[in-house]
């Protein structure tokens, strides 16, 4: 693989508070330097570099998404990780971490290790999340040390909550000891059967049945509890796709009492709220599904203060015709990969004015952080050659047809996005260019 | 979906979804209508009713309607059938139960193969609520909503502003405004939560200046049922929103929609049951109307239901009327019949 020299850019990288002119030489799948603009020239005519000019351009670590559907095995139909990692690499992605929930589910190592084969074709680093339970049922554990070996980078039955409290405190300590951390869907579905959108005068109004923000936020409420009763320090409990104001809270008060407990939020629940879904527009539905304002708005609050560690997509890809049916028969779920870079731009950065260091904290350096991915989320000499080039004045539209995953469902569809990727490097390769 | 209709807008937008232009004369939900469009239905709903049967028969001479009705319906399916017929319509009736949708065919492609078939406009009567913006979308063709889920049911909300007008005028009404039902109350009481006929009257009827009170027991009213527009209270004292109220519409416990409620039926009966005691007492004076079915005993005894007060029969009559205006006006704009069954739309 031929040696890059990155030159020109303006280099924003939050593991090391860098954010300055720089130069950049990637080589042998890593960084191999960072150095001032001009510095590395000498270097790189030796290793007879390939030159990419980033002037005009962040240069920024690649970003990392803890939470994808690749839906392989079982479902290629909706999107095979060859596809999935296209769209991730169009987005600015260079890791994706693939949750368990494909057919037959991902409880097992040879799963976890079939999902990594070079034959899969992935365009990045897929790192898989394995199942917590066997079949995702809640029943019996899996193996969390032979899944790590595997390199399952953390548990979860998402989409299917763990539910007994036996079931998820021994989840909580059997993770503990692997050094893997947990990830819950915090849904109490017991108060969610036959729902299909936000609880609130809107689903009065369209004749939906309403998921209660208490779904969520005693899920949240329940599982810290547990995690406080386990006084092991090394439990880590991750909430998923957190959408509301008071489950946040809840996470926010564990931190306060000395928890290991993080969060992320996705795109759509800091962008979009529940009117969305106004003449049933199954593109906009999801789980959880989009809230009230009021929620949305605590999402962006509890983003620009620093409570919401990581930024995830929860790209859950669907078939046309899966989409295409009764709002109530439609499953959850829409894209995200090739949205989540310009819609934070847009919102955070142009209409928050959130620097684009924090941007890029919240989508590469604190969530390689919070599933712990050595190497991921930095461009320090030594980390991965994972870089992201983008320009962040550029306004594009995004159309969800030229989409490089192989679903369209998206409420995004010719939306105006700020910030266009020029260039994404994995590993060392350059796996998109606009 | 056509290129022209994606419409590039700024981020951040906090609430922008993609709109469809759904056929103009469509009618998915009585949010669609203007008080102007009202006045229209309601002027050719008496214009053809009182119209010679004969010369009746050419408003929409082989034109072709489809029925299509996933849930079993009585009224309404006949009403429309009716009015179809009586406008010289051919009409084709499918079922779920005795077509291709048992064997798992989408709603989707029925849609196609019907407009394939030649439909101009299509009914449909359907279990998921918003199932008629999916047909809507699939065909672009005219589609009356004759009942989605827990959504709504457009024509019955018409046809008992008819029933409604026509009880307090003694006349055969027309135009409409936003004072037309000024200083009327109606109570809408029962299983308001499962209810598409509560939900098209509480749309329709404040707009036109009236008061509406719901009144049922919390699992079948939810508070928020309250946001729903102006003009709309929740008064769970049956007997005292009744003393307000010169309309009371009952409706029937959608026991196939219950899904797991656990309701007391007896203390039911007891708070909300409209039987002739409670009306004699609260109510003496006003219109009792129920879209139906009704279940005897339960929501309404028979003493009330065929009672001087009761105007069920009457909601059935005004529903021919108010169908035929409808189907005329999904078929007559200058955009329906064959620009339409072409897929091409707006």
């Amino acid at each position: 693989m031929k040696p890059i020299l990155i030159r020109g850019g303006r280099v924003v990288d939050p593991s090391s508070g860098l954010d300055a002119d720089r130069d950049l030489l990637l080589r042998d799948c890593r960084v191999l330097a960072i150095d001032a603009p001009g510095k590395l020239n000498a270097a790189a005519r030796q290793d007879s570099a390939e030159v990419l000019d980033a002037k005009g351009l962040i240069v920024a670590p690649g970003l990392v998404d803890i939470h994808v559907h690749l839906r392989e095995p079982g479902q290629g139909y909706k999107e095979t990780i060859a596809s999935g990692t296209a769209a991730a690499a169009a987005g600015g992605f260079t890791t994706v971490c693939a949750m368990p929930n494909t057919v037959p589910v991902n409880d097992s190592p040879e799963i976890t290790r079939w999902m990594q084969s070079p034959e899969r074709n992935a365009q990045i680093r897929v790192f898989p999340i394995a199942a917590a339970t066997r079949g995702s049922m809640g029943e019996a554990l899996t193996e969390y040390g032979a899944l790590k070996a595997a390199g399952a980078v953390a548990v979860t039955d998402d989409g299917k909550p763990i539910l007994g409290d036996s079931i998820m405190r021994q989840t909580l300590q059997a993770a503990a000891r692997a050094g893997l951390p947990v990830i819950q869907h915090a849904e109490d579905t017991r108060m969610t059967g036959g729902c299909s959108m936000n609880a609130g005068a809107l689903a009065f109004r369209l004749g939906l049945r309403g998921m209660p923000v208490e779904a969520e936020s005693s899920l949240v409420e329940r599982d810290i509890r547990l995690l406080g009763e386990l006084k092991d320090s090394r439990a880590h409990l991750h909430v998923a796709h957190l959408s509301t104001a008071k489950a946040l809270e809840a996470v926010k008060r564990a931190r306060r009492n000395g928890l290991h407990v993080t969060c992320e939020v996705a795109p759509h629940h800091f962008v979009l709220n529940e009117d969305a879904v106004a003449e049933y527009n199954t593109h906009a539905k999801m789980n959880p599904p989009l809230r009230s304002e009021a929620d949305r708005e605590a999402m962006l609050e509890g983003i620009i203060e620093g409570a919401v560690d990581s930024i995830a997509t929860d790209h859950a890809p669907h078939a046309a015709h899966e989409k295409e049916q009764e709002f109530e028969r439609a499953p959850n779920g829409i894209t995200g990969l090739e949205t989540a870079l310009g819609l934070t731009m847009a919102v955070l950065h142009g209409k928050y004015k959130l620097p684009i260091n924090r941007v890029i904290a919240l989508l590469s350096t604190q969530p390689a952080a919070v599933l712990n991915l050595k190497g991921r989320g930095s461009l320090a000499a030594g980390s991965f050659a994972d870089v992201v080039l983008f320009d962040p004045k550029k306004q594009w539209t995004f159309q969800a047809s030229a989409s490089r995953s192989k679903s369209k469902s998206t409420p995004f569809d010719g939306w105006t996005m700020l910030g266009s990727v020029a260039a994404t490097i994995s590993e060392g390769r350059i796996v998109y260019r606009a | 979906m056509p290129k022209s209709q994606v419409k590039p807008r700024k981020a951040p937008a906090a609430s922008t979804p993609q709109v469809f232009a759904h056929h103009p004369s469509s009618l998915l939900s009585v949010a669609d209508l203007s008080l102007n469009d009202v006045s229209s239905i309601l002027k050719a709903a008496s214009a053809l009713e009182s119209e010679d049967p004969l010369k009746r028969m050419k408003q929409l001479f082989k034109r072709r309607v489809s029925l299509l009705f996933y849930e079993s319906s009585t009224r309404t399916r006949t009403s429309f059938e009716l009015a179809a017929k009586q406008l010289g319509a051919d009409t084709v009736l499918v079922s779920a139960l005795s077509s291709s949708i048992e064997k798992g065919e989408s709603l989707k492609d029925t849609g196609i193969t019907l407009r394939a078939l030649g439909a101009e406009c299509i009914i449909l009567r359907h279990p998921s609520s918003g199932a008629p913006y999916v047909l809507s979308r699939a065909t672009g063709l005219p589609i009356l909503n004759a009942g989605d889920g827990m959504h709504e049911h457009p024509s019955q909300a018409l046809l008992d502003l008819r029933t409604i007008l026509t009880h307090l005028r003694g006349a055969r009404p027309a135009q409409v405004s936003e004072t037309t039902l000024k200083g009327v109350t109606v109570t809408i009481c029962g299983d308001i939560f499962h209810s598409r006929v509560a939900r098209s009257n509480m749309l329709l009827l404040p707009r036109l200046g009236a008061r509406v009170l719901l009144s049922g027991p919390l699992p079948l009213l939810p508070e928020t049922a309250a946001s729903t527009g102006p003009g709309i209270v929740i008064d769970r004292d049956f007997d005292n929103a009744l003393k307000q109220s010169q309309i009371v519409m009952m409706l029937r416990i959608q026991a196939e929609r219950l899904a797991g409620l656990n309701l007391d039926l007896d203390e039911y009966k007891q708070r909300y049951q409209a039987n002739t005691e409670r009306i004699a007492a609260y109510a003496p004076e006003a219109l009792v109307m129920h879209p139906g079915p009704i279940i005897r005993g339960l929501e309404i005894t028979s003493e009330v239901a065929d009672g001087p007060q009761s105007a069920i029969a009457d909601q059935v009559r005004h529903g021919v009327a108010i169908r035929m205006a409808l189907l005329v006006r999904a078929l007559s704009s200058k955009t329906s019949g064959r620009a339409a069954s072409k897929g091409k739309r707006k």
